[in-house]
């Protein structure tokens, strides 16, 4: 048996989730096993169980508790560690976000097992050799992951989040675990709503980043000028951040935001490994760049050579021409 | 306050990254190195944690004898002292890296506790996320992951992550761990005065046993190249009513 542990937000399976149940049940097909989604601490569990029928997990385990009505990451980790004692499970696998990869040490570090983060692929003849993408996704190591239990995070949009062939209502089991305050000596207090209105770059269907070639923060002036004609956002590369130029919150890439707009536009961006890691899920990439050679040319979709101080000026007034 | 952070020492970012022949290790040859994004924040964090309630701040790697470059760097930006714990072994998964790390800690903790510990999320090279929560389990500490905001208060500190939808709130006591996310602060550049004085500051030789892998490395490999097939529009202001044409055929306007 997998065990899936599914993150969600507000009775809804975030992204990474989908993107993680669909990994395991494909796995779990091929190596033969069942694939088990454990939801921990819903207030309403039936959405998240439709939700995983519709993407073909025939069984799902509820753990429901006095301690786990607030995220706590201790009692997260000490549920699992539960279930997997109670399901003999083979694998346990999260996505790989900030609280998956919570979880999931914790899990490792109490069990004293290993853990493989940001795993891409995983022999369906044995469990234990994963592959997992190290430095920004630039390389990949294949590794043997030893212990009883296989402890895994899925990197983030390795696979599509895809509904399963047959849809079923899943076979729901219940679950309490022994839980102690000690387990909630660290948990969530409340939760805090962005404070940026409207568009952000999170949910912008345009983002027009801009990198060391902008120049100054000043410059920035006319990438926001062509965000508000497209009803983007502004993003920026680690140089900028680093430069003072941006804000870190604007920053797209690896150590920044994760941005999956319709289209994004990059100014004046090398397009270091670091960088593409935050725009994979754009669905489509233009760059703007005064130097045919640069890296990111041969990931976009849309090229234009020339300087961005020319270039967007001349969008922007093209723009207004037509009308927009 | 006294201060732990620790940071890894890691090939610079962006650099261009090749493997060695038998494909067990990154050729280093020509590589400049730095500690990982996230931990130069946390560096920064504990300075001006210590310009804010005094105390001292210490820097803690496990690495190679070069890797007192690093520990240098950070104690030009102003950490008091350095610790090293060396190794000529390259590659230690995260579990034998937390528990020498932890072992060093105790003892160090012995002389004099430290109320706040901090390491970056994740590695730059490694992205394991977890050598500072396991070290947490080790010393039994409260720890939050991901944080990108730090307040400390009196016996507890408040600790903020950033979620899709805005912030998660934790509460813990003290002394505690925490693993910072670049955007907490702005780290400073190390300042001439800072590296000349960097030079007279103590950094501590020390040696740890390796208990043996468990997440066992077989090889590393460069993952196929995924060339997409690029519409080139024109060059220059020129480009601008193609652009636009795109823009509508993409519907974004």
């Amino acid at each position: 048996m997998i065990l899936g542990v599914i993150e969600y937000e507000q009775s809804t399976m975030t992204e990474l989730s989908l993107q993680m149940v669909t990994f395991g049940r494909d796995l779990a097909e091929k190596s033969g096993d069942e694939f088990v989604g454990l939801i921990i601490g819903a207030s309403d569990n039936a959405p998240l169980i439709g939700e995983l029928g519709r993407y073909g997990v025939a069984k799902v385990i509820t753990a429901a508790h006095e301690n786990l009505k607030d995220y706590a990451p201790v009692a997260w980790a000490n549920t699992i560690s539960q279930v997997i004692d109670q399901t003999q499970a083979k694998m346990v696998m999260a996505p790989g976000s900030d609280q998956g990869n919570e979880v999931m040490a914790h899990l490792a570090a109490r069990s004293d097992l290993p853990m493989a983060t940001n795993c891409a692929a995983v022999s369906a003849d044995d469990l234990s050799r994963i592959t997992r993408l190290r430095w920004g996704s630039s390389l990949m190591e294949e590794a043997i992951l030893t212990g009883d239990c296989k402890l895994i995070t899925i990197a983030p949009f390795v696979v599509e989040a895809a509904e399963g062939a047959s849809h079923a209502e899943p076979a729901e089991e219940s679950f309490e675990p022994t839980l102690s305050d000690q387990d909630i000596q660290v948990r969530l207090i409340r939760k805090e709503p962005d404070e940026t209105e409207g568009i952000t770059l999170k949910n912008a269907s345009v983002v027009v980043g801009g990198g060391r070639g902008v120049g100054s923060p000043e410059a920035y002036s006319v990438l926001e000028e062509l965000a508000k004609l497209l009803g983007g956002a502004v993003g920026c590369s680690r140089v900028a951040t680093n430069n003072g130029w941006r804000p870190h919150s604007d920053q797209v890439g690896l150590t920044g935001t994760r941005i999956s707009p319709e289209l994004y536009i990059a100014c004046g961006i090398s397009g270091a490994i670091q960088h593409l890691v935050g725009c994979k899920g754009a669905g489509k990439i233009m760059v703007i760049n005064k130097d045919p050679e640069a890296a990111f040319f041969g990931k976009a979709d849309y090229g234009v050579i020339g300087d961005l101080h020319e270039v967007l000026p001349a969008i922007i007034e093209e723009l207004k021409a037509q009308g927009v | 306050m006294n201060i732990l952070v620790c940071v890894k020492r890691v090939p610079d970012i962006g650099a261009r990254i090749d493997l060695t022949e038998d494909r067990q290790a990154i050729t280093t040859k020509n590589l400049g190195f730095c500690i990982s994004p996230h931990e130069e924040c946390a560096v920064e964090e504990a300075i001006q944690l210590v310009e804010k309630h005094g105390g001292q701040a210490t820097v803690l790697t496990l690495g190679p004898a070069d890797a007192e470059e690093q520990l240098r760097d950070c104690l030009a930006r102003g950490i008091d002292r350095g610790i090293l714990i060396e190794t000529d072994q390259p590659e230690w998964d995260s579990r034998e890296t937390a528990t020498a790390l932890a072992e060093v800690i105790r003892s160090e903790a012995d002389k004099e506790p430290f109320d706040l510990i901090l390491f970056g999320n994740e590695s730059a090279d490694s992205t394991g996320c977890q050598v500072g929560i396991r070290v947490a389990h080790h010393l039994n500490l409260p720890c939050v992951a991901s944080v990108k905001k730090l307040q400390i208060g009196d016996g507890d500190a408040t600790a903020s992550r950033e979620v899709d939808t805005g912030w998660e709130v934790f509460s813990l006591p003290m002394p505690a761990l925490i693993t910072v996310k670049e955007g907490i602060n702005l780290p400073r550049y190390p300042s001439l005065r800072g590296t000349m004085k960097a030079k007279k500051k103590p950094v501590d030789r020390l040696s740890a046993d390796k208990i043996g892998a468990s997440l066992k490395m077989q090889q590393l490999v460069h993952p196929p190249e995924q060339k997409k097939e690029v519409d080139m529009l024109g060059e220059g202001s020129a480009a601008a009513s193609r652009i636009v044409e795109v823009f509508k055929a993409l519907e974004v306007i």
